[in-house]
């Protein structure tokens, strides 16, 4: 199969979505935002993966596939709102299919076999036709593989040969753990010990990653069942906005990526073959600035969810209960509000 | 679908509640351990599989948060799972899914996406099984909000509650009291599932003016044991099952106490922490002056459930509870 990745396009999701990033942290550095796991060095892998989804594939990301979200559609104004502390989800995950991201960690990778196993009953796989066939795309990190239930994933996804694709980016690190705390052998080997293909990529090629997801996804959606990819690139940030990664590992290990960087590569390669100039890269800077100016105003503008709103959405009709300790809150919070006597 | 009213033990009841909601819902399937050719180890599926195939009753890997997480994922592609965990004690690699991902969904989504799921699990002691076949895990879920924790005591109620948790679009904990899965009684199964309410309220299942019983489960059958040795000596007791332990309608209760003015509360679970103190808190919230005597509670011991040789002590049974009502009784 060949790759149909447009080069031009995936250089400029990876610009936009970087800007995404870069904005989110200085959000956060304004106060305007609690915390920001950054994705700086991985848009090679995310855009890699997300630019092979069709519309009606699923995706189950983490708490870091910006990027992805921004291949798939979703707003990202709506991905700020679970770090500025205005919703615990932010945006629609029925609309798109891209799922509201995961905290626990492996958590999504068992709702992605689930999913499967939903598509695989309603008949969305392996009927050849392009308009019908499903596949669930779902991300972890390296520190997920030694999860419990990821390995539960694995042996479930293997047993019903089901149409999911798991995409590991290594990135190096968990927090301060380094690969070598969750596994001797590389992520990729591990799918072979539970029958299903394991593919090792570039992360920071951003075709390859394409062409590995495209190929595994193209796979599950026709009844081939499950691939784990093994994405290998590095999370040139901290973990998230506070976490101090100089105690755990060294600037010139950060600086030895920084040269590998998956954005800087990509440009230089198209503009080294002519298939960009200063001008393509002078209209997505002005995009940039579009974006930037959007995701600030956007940013401060993310409603303020009501007191009422977590009693609202526990359970799908209210208990009497409920309905008493909602009323004893708003009082309360009305009576805060009027200020002292 | 069978329509006559039959003397049915609960086992055979639930698996009629199973089979008519398969019938009636192309999206209901189960999933769980041993549950399609073996019919499960309580035999709860019994035939599911040879009836419905392999595809809607689901013989799952042996992994419990697989179990559930698939669960959740089902749920999000529009089915409606209902999944056994082969017993209480088995569900702990199971809560991770439960409390952090089925109860809080909806919350999440700010309302947009339910998950449907019921989680059915063999509770309760008092069966002479080994260690961790016997637990009462009811509080570890009625703690978490965003979960509905169903409890039946007779075969009827677990028939039409089982098939109001599989139509309800909230996650449901139905908790399948083991002792008395081989109790029989009457079953109406024409009356189908009940209403939606019923997932919010007790049901009074014996009416009285001088003390009120509350419990659940099996014990809802000592309770009303207890009852009938009381009216023998001329005390009517009220027996309050309360039937879903979340959310907890402790207005039944409230309004059984300020008639009786007095509350004995029984749950095979242990004491601290339990779900007798949710609802004494309550009950002396709303109908403090009414109260003649304090709350009493005849629970498990805070211990953990001991050897089998020691259960029937250990448990609250009848003795004990007729104990605590001749304690209330004379304040
Ligand atoms: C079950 C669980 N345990 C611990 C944590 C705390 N925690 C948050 S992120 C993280 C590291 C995850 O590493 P990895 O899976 O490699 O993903 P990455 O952050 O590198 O993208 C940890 C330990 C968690 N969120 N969930």
């Amino acid at each position: 199969m060949e790759p149909t990745l447009d080069l031009r396009a995936a250089l400029r999701d990876m610009i936009l979505a970087r800007r995404v990033d870069t904005e989110a942290i200085a959000l956060q550095r304004q106060g305007e935002l609690g915390l920001w796991p950054s994705m700086l060095g991985q848009e090679g892998a995310q855009v890699g993966a997300g630019s092979a989804l069709r519309p009606r594939d699923v995706v189950f990301p983490t708490y870091r596939e910006h990027a992805v979200a921004w291949c798939f559609g979703v707003d990202p104004v709506q991905l700020l709102g679970l770090f500025r502390g205005t919703t615990m989800g932010g945006w629609d995950p029925a609309e798109r299919g891209f799922q509201l991201y995961t905290l626990v960690i492996g958590a999504q990778t068992l709702h992605a076999v689930g999913y499967a196993m939903g598509i695989v009953r309603d008949g969305d796989v392996g009927t050849g036709d392009p308009d019908r066939d499903r596949a669930v795309l779902v991300f972890l990190g390296d520190g997920a593989l030694s999860e419990g239930e990821t390995n539960e994933a694995f042996v479930w996804a293997a047993a019903q040969n089901l149409p999911v694709v798991f995409f590991c980016q290594n990135n190096q690190w968990a927090i301060s753990a380094p690969f070598s705390v969750q596994s001797r052998v590389p992520a990729a080997q591990r799918a072979s010990g539970f029958g299903f293909p394991g593919v090792q990529v570039d992360g920071n090629d951003v075709a390859a990653c394409h062409a590995a997801t495209e190929q595994a996804l193209a796979q599950a959606r026709a009844g081939g069942g499950p691939t784990l990819i093994e994405a290998v690139t590095y999370r040139r940030n901290p973990h998230t906005t506070s976490d101090d990664d100089l105690r755990y590992r060294d600037a010139a290990e950060n600086d030895h990526w920084r040269d590998l960087d998956p954005v800087d590569r990509l440009r230089t390669t198209l503009l080294e073959s002519g298939a960009i100039d200063d001008a393509f890269l002078a209209a997505v800077a002005a995009e940039e600035q579009e974006l930037a100016e959007r995701l600030r105003t956007g940013c401060r503008a993310l409603p303020v969810p009501s007191h009422d709103d977590p009693f609202l959405h526990t359970l799908h009709t209210m208990t009497p209960e409920l309905a008493r300790q909602r009323d004893e809150h708003l009082a309360f919070v009305a009576a805060g509000e009027e200020g002292p006597a | 679908m069978s329509t006559e009213t039959k003397n049915q033990a609960m086992a055979h009841a639930l698996n009629q509640a199973l089979r008519d909601e398969l019938d009636t819902d192309p999206k209901v399937l189960l999933v769980g351990e041993d549950i399609g050719e073996l019919g499960g180890v309580f035999r709860v599926t019994d035939g599911l599989a040879k009836d419905f195939g392999g595809t809607r009753v689901v013989t799952s890997p042996l992994g419990e948060a697989g179990i559930v997480g698939s669960a959740i994922g089902l749920a999000m592609a529009g089915y409606r799972p209902v999944v056994e965990i082969q017993f209480d004690g088995f569900v702990f690699p199971a809560m991770n899914q439960i409390v952090t991902q089925l109860a809080k969904y909806r919350h999440r989504s700010e309302g947009r996406v339910s998950l449907p799921v019921v989680v059915r699990i063999p509770v309760g002691g008092g069966i002479g099984a080994i260690e961790h076949h016997s637990e009462s895990p009811e509080a570890y879920f009625a703690h978490t909000p965003g979960l509905r924790v169903v409890c039946p005591s007779t075969p009827q109620e677990a028939y039409a509650l089982m098939r109001a948790a599989i139509r309800c679009e909230d996650p449901v904990i139905f908790l399948e009291p083991k002792k008395a899965y081989w109790s029989k009684g009457p079953v109406d199964h024409a009356a189908g599932a009940a209403p939606r309410e019923a997932l919010d309220r007790a049901r009074v299942a014996r009416e009285g003016d001088a003390l009120t019983i509350a419990t659940y489960g099996a014990l809802t059958a000592t309770a009303l044991k207890a009852a009938d040795e009381l009216a023998a000596e001329g005390t009517e007791v009220e027996v309050i099952d309360l039937r879903t332990i979340a959310p907890l309608d402790h207005e039944t209760v409230v309004a059984s106490v300020r008639r009786t003015g007095r509350l004995v509360i029984a749950h095979e679970a242990s004491q601290s922490g339990g779900i007798g103190g949710e609802l004494a808190a309550r009950v002396q919230r709303d109908a403090f002056f009414e109260l003649e005597a304090p709350v009493l509670r005849v629970t498990g011991y805070d211990t953990p459930y001991p050897a089998s040789r020691l259960e029937e002590e250990w448990l609250p049974g009848l003795d004990r509870l007729l104990d605590a009502c001749d304690a209330s009784l004379a304040y």
